[in-house]
């Protein structure tokens, strides 16, 4: 019996206290947070730098406002509302489609116009956001997921969660909403993430609650050998990103939609550990090894390059 | 490795000036560490008495300078018109009493505190005063002191053995008729101590007597018991003069060195000297107070001794917060175990202290269940986020006072320290554990109060261990070694032991 601290650090698994000392610390400044943190900020900033989100319907700012929400969904059938700063998924409301005076949730189930306000205003009062801070609605488009990933998620949006350290794409996941996880696609509350080779962008195998599974355990489907579409270009998207806020440990949310292909839909910039696991592979060989570069290249296209050269280079034997 | 460099020197430095500084208070100013608190501690009244013939009069009291085995706390000189003086005399000091002009029976008294020391063997510190001349014993005394020597010599090895081997013959009665001549030397014990002495020059040993006083509590009018001490070149042997056995007796305060006389008064006659002894207990901490005061030394003033009783025990109990902290720091960093809040399990931890553990967690898990549950029913309500919270709030403080009304009329008085309970971390809890509730299931939920629990029960019998309480508040600057340690976790990117079972799938994959 070897000691459990050596296997893991021999398979490159990067830990929870590394992961906040040596990357999140040394990498991530302070002051660029609020970038990714303010989800509305973080949309502002990808609309200018040409980089694809899901459209903003509007933004509620005060308890008057939320009155108003006809209005600012006008003819829209479904959306999302989410806090500006919410972390982990937490009071994010996907509305599939109205009735009348009647919300039916991802889930299938209705929601009525006051359970609505009363969870905005929560939003609003700061129930969801970072230190429980006021907080601002976003409303902004739901997402008409591409139907790849149909048989593989239970309800909600999947989307594709991509590690970007110094701007260089080193793992990737797809992440599959399950009953237990309410439509969320967090690894947290109880999805699935399926690992993805960065070379071919086919899904492999997963983990859910932190066991290796093969299959999605409500659907029943395999996760592995989907073929994501354009995952050169998504590749390319979540390097890009690294442009926006400059943070050098970065946690990219990449959603498929039907029409208008890969968007972002958020960043993060503490993305948790899990990756590794539905990877089947640490992190550690490839951070280190871009640690050790002196230069690393500016374009965008290079650096989605040298993230699948690394992985070549340092595949498990 | 060298990224963590300055944290490692900052932490050393921190870590090196508690510990020097922890030290110096133990090994120099002799605070205990260990909380076993009382020691010994003997008042010894001496009481000089004489007859006064009318004109001035000088009378001077020998008086111990370093008594081997015990520290001064405190001295007095109490007297009625006399002016007093104290001055080296040789080994001694001496007590020195002067007025004008006096009649009559006088008595002077010199008050000593003394307390033990945890020294082995206490003996004197002063040098090797040279090798004795052979005394002129006298014709027929020499023969016999000669045959005496010449057959202990043969029984011995050094000095120590020696003395002791001759101390025991002489005792010896009918062992060699001529040694039996030699047991006449002495009539009173303290002549025969001195006779010893005096045989023992016979060999050139440096030898002397010492006067002492049998520390009994509640004794009076007890007088001094002569003593014998040898020197072996390296160090004073003290030696029975009855038995040869080496060593003080115990509890033995040894007043004077050499055979000067006790009292000697100018200008009065009948000196007599009388001793009363107390025994009480102290705890150390307050002896080395007063020590530290004698010695002049300011660490003690500055330390939370000068502080009032009150604020003391308010610090007695905020030192034992950093205890609690660091061991947050340990659970969550380094063993993974999951919380609601960082140092709320702490603030617990402070309540347990009033109601003892079981206790405790009896009544933290009865609020936050019935908590919870209203909790629940308040959600149905679609209350804003701060009047829930102070709904929460209110309904904690009822619950708590619920509780303590039930408990009394029943009897167990224990739950009234329920009042104790930090109400507002005990609603912030209840709320957030709503929430993981909702977001994250029940068992997410229970997991993390389940985990704030153990944290807070591990917190309550580190922050209530005596050793460890005793030791924060008598030594603060241990504080600065924790700091080191939390400087030096701050910077551990080790495994968590959660991860182990997180990364199970890993550990089973590599290991087959």
């Amino acid at each position: 019996m070897r000691w459990p601290g050596t296997i893991l650090r021999e398979a490159g698994i990067l830990s929870m206290n590394q992961r906040n000392a040596d990357y999140i610390m040394l990498n991530n400044k302070r002051r660029l947070y609020p970038l990714v943190d303010d989800k509305l900020k973080t949309k502002e900033l990808a609309q200018q730098a040409g980089i694809a989100v899901p459209e903003l319907y509007g933004v509620v700012k005060t308890e008057h406002a939320i009155g108003d929400l006809e209005d600012l969904l006008g003819e829209h059938r479904s959306f999302v509302v989410k806090p500006a700063h919410g972390s982990g998924g937490n009071g994010i409301l996907v509305i599939t489609d109205r009735r009348q005076n009647r919300y039916v949730k991802a889930s299938g189930s209705m929601m009525s116009a006051d359970d609505l306000n009363h969870h905005i205003s929560n939003i609003l009062s700061g129930m969801f956001s970072l230190g429980g801070m006021p907080d601002h609605a976003m409303v902004e488009y739901c997402v008409q997921f591409d139907p790849i990933f149909e048989d593989v998620a239970f309800q909600g949006v999947p989307d594709i969660r991509t590690i970007v350290f110094r701007g260089v794409p080193v793992a990737s996941m797809v992440r599959l909403p399950t009953r237990a996880s309410d439509g969320k696609a967090n690894l947290h509350q109880g999805a699935v993430g399926a690992g993805i080779d960065m070379a071919t962008g086919l899904t492999q195998s997963g983990v859910c609650q932190n066991a290796r599974v093969t299959t999605h355990p409500d659907t029943g489907a395999p996760l592995a050998g989907i073929s994501i579409p354009g995952w050169d270009k998504l590749l390319l998207l979540a390097a890009r990103c690294y442009d926006l806020a400059a943070l050098g440990y970065l946690g990219v949310d990449v959603v498929l939609d039907r029409e208008h292909g890969p968007l972002v839909l958020e960043l993060n910039a503490r993305p948790g550990l899990s990756i590794q696991l539905a990877n089947r592979r640490g992190l550690l060989p490839a951070l280190k090894a871009i640690e050790r570069m002196k230069t690393i290249p500016t374009s965008a296209d290079e650096r989605v390059a040298l993230g699948l050269d690394l992985l070549v280079r340092h595949a498990p034997s | 490795m060298l990224r963590n460099l300055p944290v490692w020197i900052i932490a050393a430095l921190l870590m090196a000036a508690g510990a020097a500084m922890c030290a110096y208070k133990v090994r120099a100013l002799g605070l205990p560490l260990l909380p076993s608190t009382d020691t010994a501690v003997w008042t010894v009244e001496a009481r000089a008495a004489f007859r006064a013939r009318g004109g001035p009069v000088k009378a001077t009291l020998l008086i111990p300078k370093q008594p081997p085995g015990f520290e001064h706390l405190d001295e007095h000189y109490i007297s009625n018109g006399f002016g007093v003086t104290q001055e080296a005399s040789g080994l001694n000091r001496a007590a020195l009493w002067a007025v004008r002009r006096a009649n009559g029976t006088q008595a002077v008294y010199y008050r000593l505190t003394v307390y033990e020391t945890d020294t082995d063997n206490p003996t004197h510190q002063d040098p090797f005063p040279g090798y004795p001349r052979v005394p002129d014993y006298g014709e027929s005394t020499q023969a016999a002191v000669n045959a005496l020597l010449n057959e202990v010599r043969s029984e011995s090895a050094d000095i120590a053995t020696f003395a002791r081997a001759l101390i025991a013959r002489m005792n010896r009665e009918g062992a060699n008729p001529s040694v039996d001549s030699l047991r006449t030397g002495g009539d009173s014990p303290g002549a025969w101590a001195q006779w010893l002495v005096d045989v023992l020059a016979g060999a050139r040993i440096p030898a002397r007597v010492i006067w002492g006083l049998p520390l009994v509590d509640g004794t009076r009018d007890a007088t001094l018991v002569p003593y014998i001490e040898v020197h072996n070149e390296q160090r004073w042997i003290p030696m029975s003069p009855e038995t040869g056995k080496v060593g003080l007796p115990d509890d033995f305060l040894v007043w004077r060195i050499g055979n000067d006389p006790l009292l000697a008064v100018d200008g009065g006659a009948q000196p007599d000297v009388r001793f009363s002894v107390t025994r009480s207990q102290r705890q150390i901490v307050s002896i080395a107070r007063d020590r530290a005061r004698q010695h002049g030394s300011l660490v003690l003033d500055y330390s939370l001794f000068s502080l009032p009783v009150q604020t003391q025990n308010v610090y007695r109990v905020l030192l034992t917060v950093p205890l609690g902290a660091f061991l947050v720091v340990l659970l969550r960093n380094v063993v993974g175990v999951k919380t609601f809040g960082t140092f709320m399990p702490i603030l617990i931890a402070l309540a347990f202290r009033e109601t003892k553990l079981i206790w405790g967690i009896v009544l933290f898990t009865l609020i936050v269940a019935l908590g919870l549950g209203l909790r629940f029913a308040l959600e149905r309500l679609k209350l804003l986020l701060v009047p829930r919270l102070a709904s929460v709030l209110i309904i904690v403080i009822l619950l708590m006072l619920l509780v303590s009304l039930v408990s009394h009329h029943l009897g167990m008085d224990r739950g009234l320290s329920i009042a104790l309970f930090p109400m507002v971390i005990l609603a912030m809890t209840i709320e957030r554990m709503s929430l993981v509730w909702e977001e994250h299931g029940a068992w997410e939920a229970i997991l993390q109060g389940g985990g704030s629990l153990l944290v807070a029960a591990a917190g309550f019998l580190v922050m209530s261990n005596p050793l460890l309480t005793h030791l924060v508040f008598v030594f603060p600057e241990l504080l600065l070694v924790l700091l080191g340690a939390c400087l030096i976790l701050g910077r551990y990117t080790g495994y968590r032991l959660s991860e182990f079972w997180r990364f199970r799938a890993v550990l089973a994959g590599k290991d087959q």
